[in-house]
């Protein structure tokens, strides 16, 4: 009977063609998109294709890239953090504030700004998990609460809206080696935060596909309550995401402060939507459960390659922001499509 | 079993029925002032089937929230095993092999089914910073054991999605006899399906009553219930209208008892033409 009912199930399965079960992979849309805006750039511009400017556009890639892989973990795992931009700047200034101020050592400071960053990170999470609220209204009031403690703060002890004179604190060049150092390759001149950028995505992808905590965090994405069923410890999750998020916003404020050694009071405010934006293009579902880790990677490096591209081709930097919403509006329908193409019952 | 009989008998004599693993003798449960179930005794022993029947709101939700240990029940005795429980978390239930399969399945339907088969118990390798997902044995893993259960799926690689209700519903339960359930509570596992996908679903049980599983299935449809259990548990309105073997009853008796005898003739006198 058993037999019979198999061969029932079985001849009513069509095969997948091999180019759809291609399609249904995460990334693939945005692979495709960077390589056409790689190409168009390339031909369009002279400046796009030198080693120079391929060293701008990575560079400028790298730095967006970096949250847009921690944002898209988040992402999987169901939740956002508006806070993540605002956050790069908040690390920023407490390094330079307590390094210039008060003349904390340098070394020091960089790992009070990480406890920071982390402890922010974990309120995001205690709140979000205790009262069951959307992340996306409590994140948005942490992004306030940083955005004015930035500037209020900053102008109380430093009397300005930016921190001058970090190069001279003692011990700034032994950690630009780690943040703010390049090294040429082939003629590129490539920052270091490229290599921090390619590392993370390596090891988010490692995480994400092959580890248990990776499991989980598509698991949590996907169907809380299942989660929470199976043994999913769903809080553990949920806080680290939340304070992975928060510790890359540490790492990118640290890589723009040693690397233009200033901060302004206004770092990073209003990027926190192209990180989503990035891991959007990238794959992930704004509904969460489904997304990658190297599509985030490749939605930044389609932004910073029109950042540059638009530079380069001298035209007017506000079709930057048009392009993104055109970018946006498509891999939200090519998301869609693609869930649907895949034929998931909900 | 007789020996030399050519079909063992669907009923097994009292004396020879095989030890109950999970069973209740009058347990009740109340919810405030509001009392959901009292009185109900029944039991489930190894490769038998114990269908538990009703209609909405006779209390086959809380039965199987004590049986589980979502509930504590506040009355009677609850026996696993032989020992007496009262069961504070799931966890502990599960813990003893008994394990419930609910309608929603607890399942991630975006994930693969090898995920969603080892999902919170999955499988590494490697110490330290290398521990890893074994995938390959998971994968195969999965395979092999949907095979026998006699599901069978090309792709353990396909969201569980994209599976019908009925397969779905076999692989949950593929998953609770793989990690060690001894007894399985199926509730309302047909209840959403249509009439093929049904089958499919009642084939699986059978096949994990072969297996020497007990299995507590729980639906308010007698035509499903009647061809695959050996002891029926009908409930009405919180109570035992009684636990009866195959033989005992027939499938008429039982639909009759269950709409509630009576009322139902009444209704049919009702609805005669004048």
């Amino acid at each position: 009977m058993t037999v019979a009912v198999g061969a029932g199930i079985d001849e009513r399965k069509k095969r997948a063609h091999p180019l759809l079960t291609l399609v249904r992979r995460p990334e693939i849309g945005a692979l495709v998109a960077a390589l056409a805006i790689f190409l168009f750039f390339s031909v369009s511009t002279q400046a796009f294709l030198t080693p120079a400017g391929i060293s701008t556009w990575l560079y400028s890639a790298s730095l967006f890239g970096i949250m847009a892989v921690a944002v898209a973990l988040l992402m999987i795992g169901g939740e956002f953090d508006l806070s993540a931009g605002a956050m790069t700047g908040t690390t920023g200034l407490i390094v330079g504030v307590v390094t210039t101020q008060w003349g904390l050592n340098i070394w020091l400071a960089l790992v009070l700004a990480l406890a920071v960053a982390l402890s922010i990170g974990a309120g995001n999470a205690w709140v979000v998990m205790k009262t069951g609220l959307p992340s996306f209204i409590v994140t948005l009031a942490t992004f306030f609460i940083l955005q004015g403690c930035n500037l209020a703060l900053t102008k109380l002890i430093t009397g300005s809206v930016a921190i001058q004179g970090m190069g001279a604190v003692s011990g700034f060049d032994q950690v630009k080696v780690f943040f703010g150092s390049s090294f040429p390759l082939l003629g590129m001149d490539v920052k270091i935060s490229i290599v921090w950028w390619i590392a993370l995505t390596a090891l988010a992808t490692w995480v994400l596909l092959r580890t248990r905590p990776g499991n989980w965090i598509f698991a949590v994405g996907g169907q809380v309550t299942s989660s929470r069923q199976v043994g999913v410890p769903v809080f553990k999750v949920k806080l680290g995401l939340f304070m992975t998020t928060a510790g890359a916003g540490w790492l990118v404020g640290m890589l723009q402060l040693f690397d233009v050694s200033t901060v302004q009071a206004t770092t990073g405010v209003g990027q926190e939507f192209i990180y989503i934006i990035c891991a959007v293009v990238g794959g992930c579902l704004l509904t969460g459960g489904y997304g990658s880790a190297i599509g985030a990677a490749l939605g930044a490096l389609i932004y910073g390659m029109t950042l540059q591209g638009i530079v380069f081709a001298q035209w007017d930097n506000n079709w930057l922001k048009a392009f993104l919403g055109g970018m946006l509006l498509l891999a939200v329908l090519v998301n869609l499509l693609v869930r649907r193409q895949s034929g998931v019952r909900a | 079993m007789t020996p030399g009989s050519i079909r063992p008998e669907p009923i097994l004599p009292a004396a020879i029925r095989p030890e109950p693993l999970l069973e209740v003798q009058g347990v009740g449960k109340t919810y405030g002032s509001v009392r959901a179930l009292a009185g109900v005794s029944a039991s489930v022993g190894a490769g038998e089937v114990l269908c538990v029947l009703g209609d909405n709101g006779a209390g086959k939700s809380t039965f199987i929230k004590i049986l589980s240990g979502t509930h504590q029940h506040s009355e009677g005795t609850l026996l696993a095993f032989g020992v007496e429980r009262r069961f504070a978390h799931p966890r502990e239930a599960l813990d003893l092999g008994i394990a419930a399969v609910y309608q929603d399945l607890a399942v991630v339907p975006l994930m693969p089914v090898w995920r969603n088969f080892f999902l919170g118990s999955e499988v590494t390798r490697g110490r330290g910073p290398l521990r890893r997902l074994d995938v390959a044995s998971m994968r195969a893993t999965t395979k092999h054991e949907l095979g026998r259960m006699g599901i069978d799926l090309r792709d353990v690689d396909r969201p569980i999605g994209t599976l019908s209700g009925g397969e779905r519903q076999s692989v949950a339960i593929a998953r609770a006899v793989y990690f060690g359930a001894k007894v399985v509570i199926l509730d309302e596992p047909t209840s959403a399906l249509g009439v093929k996908q049904a089958g499919v679903v009642l084939s699986y049980i059978a096949r994990a009553r072969d297996r020497g599983l007990g299995v507590v299935f729980i639906t308010h449809n007698p035509h499903h219930a009647y061809p695959v259990g050996d002891r029926f548990l009908l409930l009405q309105r919180g109570t035992s209208m009684g636990d009866f073997a195959k033989s005992e009853i027939t499938i008429e008796e039982m639909t009759a008892l269950m709409a509630g005898g009576a009322e139902l003739e009444a209704l049919a006198h009702e609805l005669e033409r004048p």
